[in-house]
């Protein structure tokens, strides 16, 4: 019964994935599906294996960098950039999760994010970044020499159709005894370690998996976007998959995606919302509103950790299994 | 006598700059640690307090024409009180469950602190004036000391001092330490363990508060001058562990002084040099430089 339900709700989300370019800002979408990918590969580290990574930015940041720079600055088509970009985002997912893993709990975030920092600088004064400017007019190319992608809805096809597998990735890697170990790490290190599994080496693997699939995301946006910033490796990032993905619910595998599409949204939308609440109660400060998203992310945030810990999906899912 | 083509008064007044720097280094990663130990929660909102203090200072001054030495004691009063809140109404209801929980709730609050304040202030930096008591500055022969600068050394190097005798030397400390240890046994004894929580959360954020009200004139104050330096102070916990008082006011002031040094033989990694030393430690001792715990 539960499994039926939750199968309706995939389905029910993939059509109107199919059908809504054509009726939505392309652009928007992908923007949507690129953090939902993002936030999955998250959710593989923090639902999955319980580590909370506090330095996910780099990971997008890190894939959107080198895929622009291998397409743009060294001509090569954008399969290239995006395998490019998920190899480097491998390798620092190598070196991020070599070190993060050395402690554990709360250290572990704190050094994530301490590294996480470190990659920023590291974008801000590398040459081939452009610094505060951004690295601009990443073209889109041809796909494998074939699939010409400067139209949005043949780009936002791609986009989904790479998520989608993704997310399929995900649960095949969740469902395998390789996920069921990271679980049992996740709910009892100590007895997974008696158990005799090499805890340390499971939760390397699940870092570099979860660094290469966040660095996909940032080459697929990078590429759609045709252009990459600081605010991708900036540590708020890092916190707004956080929050997409405790919202949507830590630990289901649509969570992320569900999450995904409320939290853009809104982040998009704030302003607006803060302009008709001028307008309702014409108080003058709403119409700030837009300036200071942080405020409503930061509101959402508490509310979810006080009384929201299971998010959306993770409700639903408790609500079907009990009569 | 010179070191690089620099002089020696530069360099010391690099190297001054690095202890005034340290010295909030030590100040924040000593509020946290404190927190820590007895709430086994990491706050994420420590910068923001910092930056609450500062701003209080500068709203005090230009809009209620309140000087620097009221606010130095009205703005971490007012910030402690708005930690008590914080942990009475959210923090509280977290306790027993992972920690991880009192991160993500503190860093949501920062999200608030910051938007809050950006949504009245904006994010362009404001400047505030030294106070005429400390203006000036006196020529020791070998280098020139600011007066403000001297009185931001002597000041958190008290406060520091001053926490650590607290908890290692008196009984109130006495029973810290003891929460920290065993929180139901102390709880037996017939000591009032959730306030002495509360107080200790309130006495965290108002040293932050404090130190921010003590950078006030040094930086460019903006509602996110905070959240750049918690990460700052992140990496400085992790090098010197959380278990020791000494240790975080140590660990603070030798970074501080570090990356005045770096400063001025290789300017271009000033900012980065904490974190490649928080690399260094993980690889060659990774419980931290006064860690137990692996």
């Amino acid at each position: 019964m539960n499994r039926n339900r939750m199968q309706y709700i995939i389905g029910a989300l993939l059509l109107l994935a199919l059908v809504l370019p054509y009726v939505a800002y392309p652009i928007f979408l992908m923007k949507i599906l690129c953090f939902a990918l993002f936030s999955s590969a998250f959710n593989l580290l923090l639902g999955y294996t319980g580590l909370l990574s506090f330095g996910h930015a780099a990971f997008l940041g890190t894939g959107g960098y080198i895929c622009g720079y291998v397409i743009r600055n060294l001509g090569y088509p954008p399969e290239l950039g995006i395998l490019a970009g998920v190899s480097c985002s491998m390798v620092l997912g190598l070196v991020m999760g070599g070190l993060a893993i050395r402690r554990q709990g709360i250290y572990f975030a704190m050094i994530t994010m301490a590294l996480g920092q470190l990659a920023y600088f590291f974008f801000l004064e590398a040459p081939f970044t452009g610094g505060e400017d951004g690295m601009q007019g990443i073209p889109r190319g041809r796909l494998l020499g074939l699939i010409d992608l400067q139209s949005d809805i043949t780009m936002y096809y791609v986009v989904l159709f790479v998520t989608v597998a993704s997310v399929l990735f995900i649960a095949r890697v969740t469902t395998s005894p390789f996920g069921k170990v990271l679980f049992a790490i996740k709910e009892n290190e100590p007895r997974a370690i008696s158990l005799g599994y090499k805890v340390d080496r499971f939760k390397l693997l699940a870092f570099v998996l979860s660094g290469a699939l966040a660095g996909l995301a940032g080459s697929l946006q990078a590429l759609m976007l045709g252009f990459e910033s600081l605010s991708d490796p900036h540590w708020t990032t890092s916190g707004l998959v956080i929050l997409i993905t405790l919202v949507g619910g830590v630990g289901t595998l649509i969570g992320p995606i569900v999450g995904g599409v409320i939290i853009v949204v809104l982040e998009q939308k704030v302003g607006d919302i803060g302009t008709w609440l001028y307008h309702l109660t014409s108080i003058e400060w709403f119409n700030t509103l837009g300036e200071s998203v942080s405020i409503v992310t930061g509101l959402i945030f508490v509310i979810c950790v006080m009384s929201f810990r299971k998010g959306i999906i993770g409700e639903l899912q408790d609500r079907w299994k009990s009569p | 006598m010179d070191i690089f083509n620099l002089s020696m008064q530069a360099v010391l007044g690099q190297l001054l700059l690095g202890l005034v720097n340290g010295s909030f280094y030590a100040m924040l990663s000593l509020g946290l640690a404190v927190i820590f130990g007895l709430l086994r929660v990491v706050n994420f909102a420590h910068g923001a307090v910092f930056m609450m203090g500062s701003m209080l200072a500068w709203i005090g001054l230009t809009q209620l024409d309140l000087s620097y030495w009221i606010m130095i004691i009205v703005a971490p009063l007012l910030t402690g009180l708005v930690g008590i809140a914080i942990e009475k109404g959210l923090l509280k209801r977290l306790y027993g469950l992972d920690p991880l929980y009192g991160l993500l709730l503190t860093f949501g609050v920062t999200l608030l602190l910051e938007g809050f304040f950006r949504s009245f202030y904006g994010v362009s930096g404001m400047s505030y004036n030294v106070p005429d008591s400390l203006q000036g500055a006196v020529d020791l022969g070998f280098m020139i000391l600011p007066y403000y600068r001297g009185w931001v050394v002597l000041a958190s190097l008290t406060v520091c001092f001053g926490t650590w005798f607290l908890i290692e030397k008196t009984k109130i400390g006495a029973l810290l330490r003891a929460g920290t240890e065993n929180p139901k046994l102390v709880q037996a004894f017939g000591v009032n363990f959730p306030l002495l929580v509360t107080l200790t959360y309130g006495f965290g954020v108002a040293l932050a508060a404090f130190a921010g009200v003590l950078a006030a004139p040094i930086i460019q104050i903006s509602p996110l001058m905070g959240s750049n330096l918690i990460i700052t102070i992140f990496a400085i916990v992790v090098i010197g562990g959380m278990g020791s008082i000494m240790g975080s006011i140590l660990t603070g002031l030798s970074l501080g002084l570090l990356e005045a040094f770096v400063k001025v033989i290789y300017p271009e990694a000033s900012s980065t040099v904490v974190f490649f030393v928080m690399v260094l430690v993980l690889l060659l001792r990774p419980a931290g430089l006064f860690g137990k715990e692996a």
